[in-house]
């Protein structure tokens, strides 16, 4: 069997400017944040990024590599709003793509059972229909509705984060969610995981039931041990969101100068010197506090 | 009961929504529907389901302050298993409203131009597929001119005008009710115009119009119910014992 660990350099090195990349996750949960830093590290430009949105979305829109998003939302859940997004499209500095969230859902799922689109009711009478001129309607050959017809959404590359792989790609959901990152996988031509750890094959069932493997190796390429690698997003059980760390990414979102030393300590490191800058923050912060 | 709230009001007014259900998901979202829908769970709607706002749906009736670890729960609702919900029309979700017009068309999208918006908002989320599957309402905690708008921005969540242009919307859709600080709003007209139904205890029918940033249908306006003395002690005591809902609602 096919031994599929690779590096997160190996993973980013094969996103190239303008393909279209989706993420797993959702909101500022599970996002797999060390592949975003990777990527704004790599300064790979010009991405069409398609995403349950978060700081995934923010983060590569604040480093200027986003051509355009395509999103149902963009939050980061205990702050409602993504001012690094905001930012951007309030500049014009980005092509949008908004959908309902459940047309996001089918255009990932037409994707990977290689369909040119679903039909849906979602959509219909919204400005959804209005804002993406490309979305056209179906009428049923079954008694004559006129539908939805929510495109694929086809990916050049995926990245999901899972809280246990194994090095044939298997990959496991642990918390309560497993959201929609075999969809990601499923509608992608080039298929990345990342896992707070990699397991002996086979003993994914000891970590938790079989259920929670949601990610089977026919749906993934490549697979790297990164711990901590949807952080300061939420990774449960091994961990919760890093509010605090998510208010310091937030507040960069201020002016030119506070994204850039945002980005120097926390985006252009590699994922050690990322581990010890957060670790230093936290200590900072927990001193200075009142 | 002069010593109501208006929280409370609104509370009631909020479970008063989903009266009559029967067994359906009720998503409220913001502490006082929270609070609405676990009421009307507690006394008139006992078959209602809800979720842990996570990934579950909660056996019993906590305090909307309830901390996951002190949860029941009685069956497994991830993010992609609502899809299933949303579609087979089993759900009455009540959402916030950063933009209402006289037809319920709703926007949580963006202020301004959709392509180079003045505010970007949180975007349409599910807004357009709950409002053609189930039926909606909605709370406004700020009932002001910039919220109740001759137009939305970006039609997010589908009205009545929009949907009747389209018929496969028109089919399961339905703008329930308004739930606002200062009154009940909902669209029982012939071509489902929004309609003052109540005004809270304390709020004048000016105030609302003055509110309202077009002509409401005025017919028999009335005074929305107090809470009875059983809804007050279960908001207090023990839905929200520690009075989240005046965080939503001061005064």
């Amino acid at each position: 069997m096919t031994d599929k660990r690779a590096t997160l350099d190996d993973m980013v090195a094969e996103v190239r400017p303008g393909m279209t990349v989706g993420f797993g996750g959702w909101g500022s949960r599970r996002k797999p944040m060390a592949v975003v830093r990777a990527l704004a590290r790599a300064k790979v430009a010009d991405l069409t990024v398609v995403s349950y949105g978060g700081p995934d979305v923010g983060l590569l829109c604040a480093a200027g590599l986003v051509g355009k998003v395509v999103y149902g939302f963009v939050t980061l859940d205990s702050i409602p709003l993504d001012p690094h997004f905001r930012a951007a499209r309030q500049a014009g500095a980005v092509e949008a793509m908004e959908l309902d969230e459940g047309m996001f859902y089918l255009g990932l799922l037409a994707a990977s059972w290689r369909l040119p689109f679903l039909p849906t009711r979602a959509g219909l009478g919204s400005d959804v229909m209005v804002v993406n001129p490309e979305l056209r309607t179906v009428v049923s050959p079954y008694g004559g509705e006129e539908l939805a017809a929510m495109p694929a959404l086809e990916l050049d590359v995926a990245f999901v984060h899972a809280n246990r792989a194994d090095r044939h790609g298997n990959g496991q959901m642990l918390g309560p969610d497993p959201f929609f990152d075999d969809l990601f996988l499923g509608a992608a031509r080039r298929r990345f995981l990342t896992a707070e750890k990699v397991v002996e094959p086979g003993c994914l069932a000891d970590e938790g039931p079989l259920q929670s493997v949601t990610v089977t190796r026919l749906l993934t390429d490549a697979v790297a041990q990164v711990p901590g690698g949807a952080h300061f997003t939420s990774c449960p059980p091994d961990y919760s969101r890093d509010e605090a760390f998510q208010q310091r990414y937030a507040r960069s979102a201020a002016d030119a100068e506070s994204w850039a030393q945002f980005a120097a300590r926390f985006v252009d490191v590699d994922e050690e010197e990322y581990r010890a800058a957060v670790s230093e923050e936290r200590t900072g912060s927990g001193a200075s506090r009142p | 009961m002069s010593d109501v709230t208006r929280a409370e009001v609104c509370a009631v007014a909020c479970a008063e929504a989903w009266r009559g259900d029967g067994e359906i998901l009720a998503s409220p979202f913001g502490t006082v529907p929270s609070i609405g829908a676990r009421l009307a769970r507690l006394t008139f709607a006992p078959d209602l389901v809800l979720t842990d706002g996570e990934a579950a749906l909660m056996a019993g009736t906590p305090a909307v302050s309830a901390q996951a670890e002190e949860l029941v729960r009685e069956a497994w609702m991830p993010y992609r298993r609502v899809f299933d919900v949303v579609w087979s029309g089993r759900r009455h979700v009540m959402m916030m409203a950063s933009q209402i017009d006289r037809y319920g068309n709703q926007n949580l999208s963006c202020i301004g131009d959709w392509h180079r918006p003045a505010t970007q908002l949180i975007g349409v989320r599910g807004s357009p597929g709950n409002t053609v599957n189930h039926p909606t309402s909605y709370w406004v905690p700020n009932h002001s001119p910039r919220v109740f708008v001759e137009n939305v921005d970006m039609v997010s969540g589908v009205g009545y005008d929009r949907a009747a242009a389209s018929p496969a919307a028109a089919r399961f859709g339905e703008v329930r009710v308004v739930v606002t600080n200062l009154a009940v709003l909902d669209f029982a007209t012939p071509d489902h115009r929004m309609r003052l139904a109540s005004v809270h205890p304390g709020v004048t029918v000016d105030e609302v119009r003055a509110a309202t940033g077009f002509d409401l249908v005025e017919q028999g306006v009335a005074e929305t119910r107090v809470p009875s003395a059983e809804e007050l002690e279960l908001i207090r005591n023990v839905l929200d014992p520690y009075g989240l809902r005046n965080k939503e609602l001061p005064g």
